[in-house]
């Protein structure tokens, strides 16, 4: 099958949607000539022209209520948001208003819009440019929430974001865009709310998120050759989460290793944790859930120190050893 | 203007209802009937009325949180209204929003909003939303003297000039903002003034007159549909309650409340009704008499309608 990068997969899920459905239009700052902060819609401006392109100046908060108010009467918008650490000047029009329309209207209205916006440190961008902040979403009934992981998810599951009559926060991580995968050239969807197992194993569950999933994968490719065999799985949607398959993954392997970017306090792991113990799997717990996250700072701007802030492989390999050798 | 008598009856009606309404609202409220808190709009009615006046019924509003009056003159359901002001089952939002979220989508009315500006981005969107389907439709988007100092204001204009969008905004301004008046940091005519910043017509009226108020609203949305873009109008009025029920009325005079009374939009309209021989005095009578009662059906409709079941506490919030 073709292979194209994870960036070049948002571009094309995107670009066949417009073509396919004429509600759908980009939003966002230099969206337009300039291709995005990250090029993710270069072409897309000479492609479909300014009316479904959207050049904003910096108007977070703007965009993001264009984007709702034009959801409220039935068009499909995307607004980027050019780094999640902006996403706290859109929030009031995203947690006030997208989220809660269509309930406090009695189910009068629906909001289909997707918040696409990438997430996470590496790029020594320093504090307000690195942030992960899937959490303070997740917490907002209304909103859905996706994380894609890899570029053949990011294609499905943004069309189905698109699709999808509820307000979606996507978020990209900055990463992942130049990492390469095989995507079906044809328009196809992932079903939101549905987990995926990335690799198969029996000694312990890695529950990880964004690119954590990729580092989790890295890291049991090492242990495999300590004769440590591991599942990861990827959530791939936040909200709704796909419980079933976190629980019964955890009912095979007894042992849980949860790896977010996010820090630790009030982060996704320790719902993730909660969701384990309060159903049957909690009898097939073997050892305690541990979770390996973001230390409790800002992220800094030095690459050592920036790289000590998240979860790195070394640091999943050496809590997934002692989680499964029972040394926790 | 020259008005046909069916149009002035029907204004003189609205107005009329929607004073009604909060009266009844506010003796609801002290008999202990109603669980939140309100807003009342009393005194402003002419803005409201002459405003949407201009609109057809394709046509789309969206409020601020002193709402009752834009819901009623965009020929909002009495019943269904003050059901969902009770709380109830069979409300416009099903008991989910209240005073401060009514919302009648079909007929065009795009909600009231607890959040001071939050409207405003939201218009934005409207408006483009309308502008790309493209079936000469328009947008009046009200806020309030408060939701012009804030953030969302300036880049809501700033966005509606650059995509050119068939939306009026209009500003309440009904001199505080809570407790803040207004002239500590602006004048009515200084917040049309911001339109030419903008670079979208900008004027203020008398937002107590009710044909001055249309007039300049009618240019607004005439330029709208045609393609001209957004406007901003001010229509300077007065609130003659509190902001809610927790106003002390610590921030004015009782004399300040009493002078703006004399200017009593309803009055003031209903006398330009009787000079101009569009009504005698006994069809302004028998107007508001029919006001009164519907409002009275709608109270009994209202309490006499079932809560919302528990059980469906977790419905409609995704689609």
């Amino acid at each position: 099958m073709r292979v194209i990068s994870y960036l070049e997969a948002v571009r094309e899920a995107m670009t066949q949607e417009m073509e396919h459905d004429s509600r759908v239009f980009l939003i966002g700052e230099d969206v337009g000539q300039y291709g995005g902060a990250f090029q993710v819609s270069y072409g897309m401006l000479e492609h479909f022209g300014p009316e479904r392109i959207l050049d904003t100046p910096i108007t977070e908060l703007g965009l993001t209520g264009a984007a709702t108010g034009a959801a409220l009467i039935g068009m499909r918008p995307i607004a980027e948001i050019m780094f999640m650490d902006f996403t706290t000047l859109a929030s009031e029009q995203l947690v006030n208003q997208a989220a809660k329309l269509r309930f406090m209207f009695g189910g009068q209205s629906t909001v289909p819009m997707v918040l696409r916006t990438p997430a996470g440190s590496g790029t020594g961008a320093a504090e307000h440019h690195s942030q992960s902040f899937e959490n303070w979403f997740v917490n907002v009934p209304g909103l859905k929430v996706v994380m894609p992981t890899t570029p053949y998810d990011v294609k499905g599951l943004l069309v189905a974001s698109i699709r999808d009559d509820n307000p979606v926060v996507f978020i990209e991580h900055k990463l992942l865009y130049k990492t390469k995968g095989e995507v079906p050239k044809e328009l196809y969807e992932i079903p939101l709310g549905k987990a995926d197992i990335k690799r198969e194993g029996k000694d312990l569950t890695i529950i990880a998120t964004g690119i954590m999933v990729q580092k989790s994968l890295a890291a049991a490719e090492e242990l495999i050759e300590e004769g440590i065999d591991i599942e990861v799985v990827d959530p791939r949607t936040l909200r709704p989460l796909d419980t079933e398959t976190i629980i019964s993954s955890v009912k095979k392997t007894g042992k849980v290793l949860i790896v977010h970017e996010a820090v630790k306090t009030g982060g996704f792991g320790g719902e993730l944790a909660g969701v384990i113990v309060e159903s049957e799997a909690f009898g097939y717990l073997e050892a305690p859930i541990i979770r390996l996250a973001g230390k409790e700072v800002p992220i800094p701007y030095n690459r050592d120190l920036e790289r000590a802030s998240v979860p790195q492989v070394e640091d999943i390999i050496s809590k997934a050893k002692d989680l499964a050798t029972l040394k926790v | 203007m020259k008005l046909a008598k069916t149009d002035a009856e029907r204004y003189l009606l609205q107005m009329h209802q929607i004073r009604a309404f909060e009266e009844q609202a506010e003796k609801s409220y002290m008999a202990g009937k109603i669980h939140g808190t309100m807003h009342l709009s009393i005194g402003q009615e002419a803005s409201a009325v002459g405003s949407i006046s201009t609109l057809e019924p394709t046509d789309y509003i969206i409020g601020h949180h002193r709402g009752h009056g834009l819901t009623i003159a965009k020929g909002a359901d009495l019943n269904l209204m003050m059901a969902e002001f009770y709380g109830k089952a069979n409300g416009y939002c099903r008991g989910r929003g209240g005073s401060m979220h009514i919302a009648d989508v079909k007929g065009g009315n795009l909600g009231a909003n607890g959040v001071v500006g939050g409207g405003l981005p939201l218009a934005v969107g409207i408006g483009l939303g309308l502008k790309m389907q493209a079936e000469n439709r328009v947008l009046l988007a009200f806020f309030g003297d408060g939701a012009a100092s804030a953030g969302a204001f300036h880049e809501s204009m700033i966005l509606a000039v650059l995509y050119q969008i068939p939306t009026v905004f209009i500003c309440e301004n009904n001199q505080y903002a809570m407790s803040f008046s207004a002239e500590k940091w602006t004048t009515s005519k200084r917040i049309a003034a911001h339109a030419e910043l903008y670079g979208m017509p900008g004027r203020s009226t008398n937002g107590n007159d009710l044909l001055e108020v249309k007039e300049e609203v009618q240019k607004a949305v005439d330029l709208a549909k045609g393609g001209g873009g957004p406007s901003l109008i001010v229509n300077d009025t007065y609130r003659w309650r509190g902001h809610s029920k927790s106003d002390r009325n610590r921030y004015r005079t009782n004399e300040e409340i009493e002078e703006w009374k004399k200017r009593d939009p309803i009055l003031r309209f209903e006398k330009y009704c009787l000079e101009n021989e569009l009504m005698t005095e006994i069809e302004a009578d028998e107007i508001k008499t029919r006001a009164y009662a519907d409002i009275e059906a709608s109270r009994q409709f209202a309490e006499s309608s079932p809560d919302p079941k528990v059980e469906t506490l977790e419905e409609g919030v995704y689609a």
